[in-house]
């Protein structure tokens, strides 16, 4: 299970491997496992960042991960994409390879954990020295090794989708804020990932291009597209998300479908962060 | 026409002459090679093995430490007592290649490290081996950035060049000083010479500046 045996990205959608509409978005425990992770734990020097972290993602779920800066889930989201290297505990796909981290990860083991999965950065960290084009077929054609033609019409056909089609030969300091975000999701969606990771991806955008992002991510999760997105997004949550994972701390206070999150969180500190971001000024 | 402008035309072509055979491929070897050099020093300043960077660093505090002229003559003068003897062209190019070595070796390494560490992300993300976010990613970038003080570096080394004619290498200066000595016509010698480097130099500011243009195109004005 990696990302070259993935479906095509060419045609209508995305390039999704699951049927839109196949899973009734209400019920987080419904679907196959695609990951668990059991026990995540990373410290960087004496700060503990990651308690033991449990986590269950399912195919085509979106998980949403929420919690106050500090908290761990950018941390979290990282180490699925073994951007960080964590100390302790597992992360094992259902039929696929497991990773033991209180074991030292050798580069293939790395390697191979990295390619289940494909980032969106917060600032985008698109190449500045690459065309649009070439920012999306970078990793196919030099990582990959997929033909060019079939990688440059993948690429045309994905920026069609998120209306960059006429952009394809510019460089990136030419697009907006949101362009950027959306150019930087196609580049993640060509590398045909089992799993998106969304590392805050409407933080750094202006108020008025988020929708345009938030769209297309809402687009990719109808189309089944397996989505772990950490993000203070309630709206998007509440209307997206299968499952709200919320921590603090270094620790999972509790995960569950967004209707009960939101309406009726367990914890106290869910209920006030929650507050707060809901309702900044106290009123 | 006077003697000093028929000496002037008479000895501008053997001067001339001294740069393209001498001065020009002189400064050209040594730099590409002292790039090579200080790319891998850079590389090994900045990799994570503690003796290959303590290495590094010796290597760039000796030559940047130690004047140019006395390593050309450790090379050509010191070596042969040590029984490695050689020709005036290669000991000028080794002490050029090892001295454009240390100097640009820490400027391709701040180069390197101006480059975002999301960029290292990014590249290793999309499933790249380190050599390919190197390759592909770091180093255009910082390539943009080092053009500059790089092109600083060359220009000196053309012109620090001349400090061959101490070896007996026939370059520029050596052929200016030679007409000087025969025709007693320093200053008219010496300003020639002179008139040479700085044309030479002058090319190569614009060549800076039309690279830096064409390295500048993705960045936003």
């Amino acid at each position: 299970m990696s990302r070259n045996d993935a479906n095509s990205g060419a045609g209508g959608n995305f390039g999704s491997q699951s049927q839109p509409g196949a899973m009734k978005r209400s019920d987080m425990n419904q679907g196959d496992v695609l990951f668990d992770v059991k026990g995540l734990s990373k410290s960087f020097g004496d700060l503990q960042v990651l308690k033991s972290i449990d986590l269950t993602v399912r195919k085509g779920q979106v998980s949403v991960l929420m919690g106050p800066s500090g908290s761990g889930k950018t941390t979290v989201l990282r180490s699925l994409n073994s951007l960080e290297s964590p100390d302790g505990g597992t992360i094992t796909f259902t039929g696929g390879p497991s990773f033991d981290f209180s074991k030292s990860q050798k580069k293939p083991e790395r390697a191979l954990l990295r390619d289940q999965s494909a980032m969106v950065f917060q600032q985008h960290n698109l190449f500045p020295h690459r065309t649009v084009l070439e920012n999306v077929t970078e990793g196919p054609i030099h990582v990959q090794k997929t033909p060019k033609a079939q990688a440059i019409a993948e690429a045309e056909a994905l920026l069609a989708r998120v209306g960059l089609a006429d952009k394809r030969d510019v460089y990136p300091f030419q697009l907006s804020g949101g362009q950027q975000q959306r150019v930087g999701i196609v580049r993640a969606l060509a590398l045909k990932p089992d799993v998106l990771l969304f590392d805050e991806p409407t933080s750094a955008l202006d108020p008025e291009l988020v929708g345009d992002v938030l769209a297309v991510m809402k687009e990719l999760a109808d189309e089944g597209w397996t989505m772990v997105v950490v993000t203070h997004e309630v709206t998007f949550a509440r209307a997206v998300a299968d499952q709200v994972v919320f921590m603090d701390g270094g620790v999972v206070l509790e995960a569950s479908t967004p209707s009960q999150m939101f309406s009726n969180p367990r914890h106290r500190r869910t209920r006030q962060f929650l507050d707060r971001i809901l309702n900044p000024l106290g009123e | 026409m006077s003697d000093n402008a028929q000496l002037f035309l008479d000895s501008l072509w053997p001067i001339v002459e001294g740069a393209i055979k001498g001065t020009i491929p002189l400064a050209l070897i040594s730099f590409s090679l002292g790039l090579i050099i200080a790319l891998i020093v850079a590389l090994m300043r900045l990799s994570k093995s503690k003796v290959l960077s303590a290495l590094a660093r010796i290597y760039i505090s000796i030559i940047r430490g130690t004047p140019l002229l006395v390593q050309l003559f450790v090379i050509f003068y010191g070596m042969p007592s040590v029984g490695i003897t050689l020709d005036p062209w290669p000991s000028a190019i080794i002490a050029f290649s090892l001295n454009v070595g240390g100097y640009a070796a820490e400027v391709i390494r701040a180069a390197i490290l101006s480059v975002p560490r999301g960029q290292w992300e990014a590249g290793y993300t999309i499933g790249m081996s380190q050599t390919q976010q190197l390759g592909r990613v770091i180093l255009p970038q910082a390539a943009r950035v080092s053009v500059p003080p790089l092109s600083n570096t060359f220009i000196s080394l053309v012109k620090d060049s001349s400090l061959a004619s101490l070896i007996l290498v026939t370059e520029t200066f050596r052929v200016s000083q030679e007409i000087a000595a025969f025709s007693q016509e320093f200053m008219l010698l010496y300003i020639e010479a002179a008139l040479v480097y700085w044309v030479i130099s002058t090319f190569l500011a614009f060549g800076q500046s039309m690279l830096e243009e064409r390295l500048d195109r993705y960045v936003s004005k």
